[in-house]
């Protein structure tokens, strides 16, 4: 089980490699966001208006991420691969890789969002990149499954981003209140209970992926 | 009427027909700003249970559905969501209604107004994902598998997110909930039957819905094959 989880990761990661468009794309999709907002807002002297743009620009850039993960594997491929690997390791591999893809794009947005709009109040860090830790392995559970379902459907792409934003909403309002008390360097021990709550959600929706993705996977 | 299989159809009749009675004309306390408006806990709060016990059948047919694969099941699951989403919509505006009389206004971003308009969202993107999969087995294997998803995820929301945040609603954030109007519990033995009624009213619904739409299906199938000789 370790050993098929591991070869499936290592093509998936060979494959992104192989065509980097793909993940170009979506890193120039997010720094073109976050200048379309730049150029947009100019400034925002308001750090909770700051970190909610933040996490609307990661929400949107995870559903385009994580909208691949099914769609690309073409119908072949995806009897191949029916054929050789169990769906268990299929779908802790997909939702490992978007784990590592959300945490790359986590990285490079907060960077440009840091870069093009200045100022930042982010008073305690290590809170802020420990909460965006978290919330990178949550998008990745919740979204890698609803991309399986979007993508067994006739218009995927919509159905994608109507299928994530309701289910996604408790996360990303604990994500939001994680770091709103990180920018306002709040201390730590007060935030232990929202951590707490964004790990019994990444917990209870990477249990959930595991357990239905074998109904989503036969056709 | 088969009396000893249909007694719940009965004891629905006539609950609603109590709640309705006691409702509108039994004795209420009189409380500033709500006035007679307290009235609506007999309507408002029993759509919620009505709701969330009908979207709780839906899950189990989906589970169901995913065991056995019957095409029965997805039936029920489906009119299930149907009737828990209209009764959700009927909470919403007995809510509504109530909240222009005495909050002053129809809506406010409030925690628990947000939870409803989530799971109306919620069940509004499962109808989309049913109507965009054509093959039958396939919607009812990926619908039932969102509902299992969105339904543990909307209990979650509605779990954790009322204490995050402060509530304008009764009940939450130090504003009394009908619990301190009742201490003479004149209110309660309105309140419990009415709960039960409407849940009651609500399985109702869904039976007849589910019963009509198997003979659809059988009409459709009888008609393609006379289509076919």
């Amino acid at each position: 089980m370790m050993k098929e989880v591991s070869i499936l990761l290592r093509k998936e990661i060979l494959l992104e490699s192989r065509q980097k468009h793909a993940l170009n794309s979506l890193i120039l999709y997010l720094v073109s966001t976050v200048f379309v907002c730049k150029l947009c807002f100019r400034a925002i002297p308001d750090p909770g208006s700051w970190n909610a743009l933040f996490w609307i620009i990661m929400l949107f850039s995870s559903i385009n991420a994580a909208g691949k993960s099914f769609v690309q594997d073409s119908r072949a491929r995806f009897i191949y691969l029916y054929s050789v690997a169990s769906p268990q390791a299929v779908i802790i591999s997909k939702v490992l890789y978007n784990i590592l893809l959300m945490l790359l794009l986590t990285g490079i947005g907060f960077l440009v969002y840091l870069v093009l709009l200045g100022n930042n109040p982010v008073q305690n860090m290590p809170l802020f990149l420990l909460n965006a830790f978290l919330g990178s392995i949550g998008f990745s559970a919740i979204l890698t499954t609803m991309s399986a379902i979007a993508s067994r459907t006739s218009n995927s792409f919509t159905l994608m981003a109507v299928l994530s934003f309701p289910l996604i909403l408790p996360l990303l309002m604990t994500l939001i209140r994680i770091s709103k008390n990180a920018i306002d360097g709040i201390d730590s021990s007060v935030s232990y209970k929202y951590l707490f709550v964004l790990a019994g959600i990444n917990v209870i929706t990477a249990v959930l992926s595991y357990l239905l993705f074998p109904y989503l996977w036969k056709d | 009427m088969n009396i000893q299989k249909n007694w719940w159809k009965l004891l629905a009749s006539l609950l609603l027909l109590y709640t309705v009675i006691m409702g509108f004309a039994g004795e209420v306390p009189a409380r500033d700003i709500l006035n007679e408006t307290i009235r609506n806990l007999y309507f408002h709060v029993p759509m919620w249970f009505g709701m969330i016990s009908l979207l709780f059948i839906s899950v189990i047919y989906g589970i169901r559905y995913l065991n056995k694969g019957k095409a029965e099941d997805d039936i029920y699951a489906r009119e299930a969501a149907h009737t828990g989403v209209t009764m959700g919509m009927l909470g919403l505006i007995t809510g509504s209604l109530w909240a222009r009389y005495t909050w002053g206004t129809w809506w406010t971003p409030d925690t628990k107004l947000n939870g409803a308009a989530i799971t109306m969202l919620i069940y509004f993107a499962y109808f989309i994902l049913r109507g965009s999969v054509e093959d039958e087995q396939k919607k009812a294997r990926l619908s039932a598998v969102y509902s299992i998803f969105a339904f543990v995820m909307m209990i979650v929301f509605v779990l954790i997110l009322p204490r995050m945040e402060d509530s304008l609603h009764p009940g939450n954030g130090g504003n009394p909930g009908f619990s301190k109007y009742d201490l003479d519990s004149k209110m309660r033995m309105v309140f419990y039957p009415a709960v039960l009624g409407w849940i009651l009213l609500g399985v109702w619904i869904l039976n007849v819905r589910a019963r009509l739409a198997k003979m659809e299906e059988i009409v459709l199938n009888n008609d393609l094959e006379m289509k076919e000789l």
